[in-house]
């Protein structure tokens, strides 16, 4: 199999992420599209790791998906305060930079 | 250093040393400055070693030149200027006037300075170090860089002293006002200097004067430079028009007057045209423009001088009438005359100063009306003062005569009949309006309160008393106290005069004396006598002179006579009422009284021109520059207002921004390249 269908892919799923991100009213829906993004990024990296033959993309992606775990959580953390404080999660409410 | 360290060389530069050191200590160390007495002592010290000094270096260095320098501004291996002493003929005997001069006046402030709280007398001690340690750089500079520098320290020394006495608004104004006018021609000096160094590439006087003698100096534009360098004296030795600040400086302490207003600083200006007569003597017409001015200068002061009623400007405008003198006898081409003249006035116009601050002290005012009969509670200060006058007026066997002899037959000799003409009828001016002094102050009765209501323009508030009979006694208090707080004086009614403390009676007696030394010497030697002081190439140049008329000497010495006889009978016996006198000569008085408008002018250029044009350039500033400023600010706060709306704060906003704005990079990634 060529390159193309995993890259097709990983596109597919970038925009779902990116869909989702700019769509989603609630802050968890945009922090599962973040991952989705996330994820698309990590395909396109083995895949070009197997096409090139090069093992530094391999290595990369498991930084990557270690990385992306702890921003997970700390998304997480970030929302539950957050919704302590402001008593909402849902992103349009949250406009304290507005200038 | 270069030059051989002679005895004269070191006594010089001990000259020069001791008083920057006085200044240090007082300046550096302020507890003791701030205990005034020992601080004043000490400096008085310092002033009196210098003056020793001085007198040694002049014994042993009469005969040959010492130059001892240090390199000064190095730059690329070649020296532009040194800085040291050139000990010659003139700069040994400037040194030993400057030195004695500021001695004795600083002896004299000790007693005269008495009830000055304790830190402003060490204050006016280290200026006056200061003073002593400038004036003798200047004397003694072999550079004309360095010369310019001192000439900028007695110029700071000036302005500092004169208003010593800071907290009385007239007195930083007379500052402010010597500061600004003599700084007018220290321009023209600086940028003479340069010229001058542009042509000939050195600064060094006696390289300067090899040039000069061996016509290696190109003469085209060399009157620029020449009359760039008198702008600078000029300024200094208050010629016409800047002979405005030096009536003004008078609200300075006495002492300060006789020191740097009278006997040293203000003949600086002569000095340096003194130093380079062989310059100027390349550019004639300048001398000529020189010698004009001179004139003029010193008609135009007599004139003032004779309608003043206050004793110490009556001496301001006697000594820009005698500047005038040596400034005509330098532009007469006779420098030696000039030198001479600026020597024996330092000696007796010390010594009239200082008497007349012995009667400032004593009656506690410097009005003339006021004063009168004091020869009687003062005898010995009357005798010094009148010899003092006797010799300001060129009477034989005083002072100053043989140097206005020598002056008077060095215009006549140089074909200036014009000038000539003026400074005999100065010379019979001179004589009239110092004795009008002397028999106003000493013989005679005290005129009346009443007279107080001269015009005094420019010296404070007009005081007019409409009501003697009521108003009188108050006004006179009320000026009395105001002279006090002056003078620092004892507040005493003329009948409680009394002569002043030894501290100050002792260096009027010197001044005295030598003056009265000098005259009976020059009276007797002749003119050959007069190498004894500017030194042997200079008498032997004017040997070679042909001898001025027969008749000059009875002339001058007559025109001064009648000038006493006229003061004699209008103020001693009252032949000719002093009334009818001022209306024969109604317009001119009245024009005098005010100063024929000169002041009025200044202030006019002042008013009109200069701040007219700072107030263009203000609007400019302001309305202009700041406008551009201005609305460059208010157009980006505008836009900052306008485009504050696109930032809503919701995340997902600046999200679709991004998103945007990559799909534009990669859709002009494909488009463009």
């Amino acid at each position: 199999m060529g390159l193309q269908p995993y890259l097709l892919l990983s596109a597919t799923v970038f925009s779902i992420g990116l869909f989702g991100v700019m769509t989603r009213r609630n802050t968890i829906g945009i922090l599962l599209g973040i991952e989705l993004m996330m994820n698309a990024v990590n395909i396109n990296l083995v895949a070009f790791s197997r096409y090139t033959a090069a093992v530094s993309g391999m290595i990369f992606t498991v930084f990557t998906i270690c990385i992306t775990v702890t921003e997970a959580a700390l998304g997480l953390a970030i929302v539950i305060l957050l919704f302590r404080v402001r008593r909402t999660v849902m992103a349009d409410h949250l406009d304290l930079l507005k200038g | 250093m270069t030059g051989v360290l002679t005895d004269s060389a070191l006594h010089a530069l001990l000259a020069l040393l001791l008083p920057a050191f006085s200044f240090l200590v007082l300046a550096i160390i302020a507890p003791f400055r701030r205990l005034g007495r020992p601080a004043a002592w000490f400096s008085t010290t310092c002033a009196a070693a210098a003056f020793v000094a001085a007198v040694i270096a002049w014994i042993h260095g009469a005969e040959q030149v010492a130059r001892v320098v240090w390199p000064w501004l190095p730059s690329g291996g070649v020296t532009i200027a040194d800085v040291g002493v050139l000990l010659d003929a003139q700069s040994s005997v400037m040194l030993c006037l400057v030195t004695l001069v500021s001695f004795l006046v600083q002896f004299y402030s000790l007693g005269y300075l008495h009830d000055e709280p304790a830190p402003a007398l060490g204050r006016y001690y280290a200026y006056q170090s200061l003073f002593a340690f400038s004036m003798i750089g200047l004397a003694l500079s072999p550079n004309l860089l360095q010369l310019f520098m001192c000439w900028e320290l007695v110029g700071l020394c000036s302005y500092l002293l004169i208003g010593y006495w800071y907290q009385r608004p007239s007195a930083a104004r007379a500052a402010v006002k010597a500061f600004w006018i003599t700084k007018a021609g220290d321009v023209g000096l600086l940028i003479g200097i340069v010229m001058l160094w542009r042509l000939t590439g050195t600064f060094d006087l006696q390289q300067l004067r090899m040039m000069a003698t061996s016509a290696a100096i190109p003469v085209a534009g060399l009157s620029i430079i020449t009359f760039a360098i008198y702008m600078g004296a000029m300024g200094k030795s208050a010629q016409f028009p800047f002979h405005v600040w030096l009536p003004d400086a008078m609200e300075g302490p006495t002492p300060v007057s006789a020191l740097i207003h009278a006997a040293t600083m203000v003949t600086a200006g002569v000095y340096l045209l003194v130093r380079t007569d062989w310059l100027f003597a390349l550019t004639p017409n300048v001398l000529a423009i020189v010698a004009w001015i001179g004139a003029f200068t010193a008609l135009l002061a007599a004139v003032l001088a004779c309608v003043q009623d206050d004793i110490k400007r009556v001496l301001a405008y006697s000594t820009v009438s005698q500047l005038g003198y040596m400034m005509t006898a330098i532009g007469a081409g006779v420098a030696a005359a000039g030198f001479l003249h600026l020597l024996t006035h330092g000696l007796f116009k010390a010594l009239l100063f200082l008497g007349a601050g012995a009667v400032i002290h004593a009656v506690g005012s410097n009005d003339l009306p006021r004063m009168g009969g004091l020869a009687r509670k003062m005898p010995q200060t009357a005798l010094l003062f009148v010899v003092g006058t006797l010799s300001l007026a060129g009477i034989p066997l005083f002072g100053g005569f043989l140097s206005k002899e020598e002056i008077l037959g060095a215009v006549w000799m140089g074909g200036l009949p014009g000038p000539f003409a003026v400074l005999m009828l100065v010379a019979f001016l001179t004589a009239f309006y110092m004795f009008r002094v002397v028999f106003l102050a000493f013989f005679g009765v005290p005129a009346p309160v009443v007279g107080v209501a001269q015009v005094h323009a420019g010296h404070g508030v007009g005081r007019v008393v409409s009501d003697p009979a009521s108003t009188a006694p108050r006004v006179a208090h009320a000026h009395l106290h105001n002279e006090a707080v002056v003078e620092g004086a004892h507040v005493h009614e003329a009948p409680h005069a009394h002569e002043p403390p030894a501290t100050m009676l002792l260096p009027l007696w010197v001044l005295a004396l030598m003056t009265m030394a000098v005259g009976v010497y020059t009276t007797f030697g002749g003119a050959a006598t007069a190498g004894f002081f500017v030194g042997g190439e200079h008498a032997a140049a004017g040997a070679e002179q042909a001898l001025p008329p027969g008749w000059l000497t009875p002339a001058a010495v007559g025109a001064g006579l009648a000038g006493i006889l006229l003061a004699w009978l209008t103020y001693q016996t009252r032949t000719i009422s002093a009334t009818s006198l001022a209306a024969a000569f109604g317009p001119i008085r009245f024009a005098a009284i005010r100063k024929f408008w000169i002041d009025d002018l200044f202030e006019a250029i002042y008013g009109f021109l200069l701040l007219g044009f700072a107030r263009i350039v203000g609007w400019i500033d302001r309305y202009i520059v700041d406008g551009v400023l201005n609305l460059l600010s208010d157009w980006t706060v505008q836009a900052g207002d306008e485009l504050r709306g696109i930032q809503t704060g919701k995340p997902q906003d600046y999200v679709y921004g991004v998103a945007t704005g990559v799909l534009v990079l990669v859709l002009l990634m494909r488009l463009v390249f």
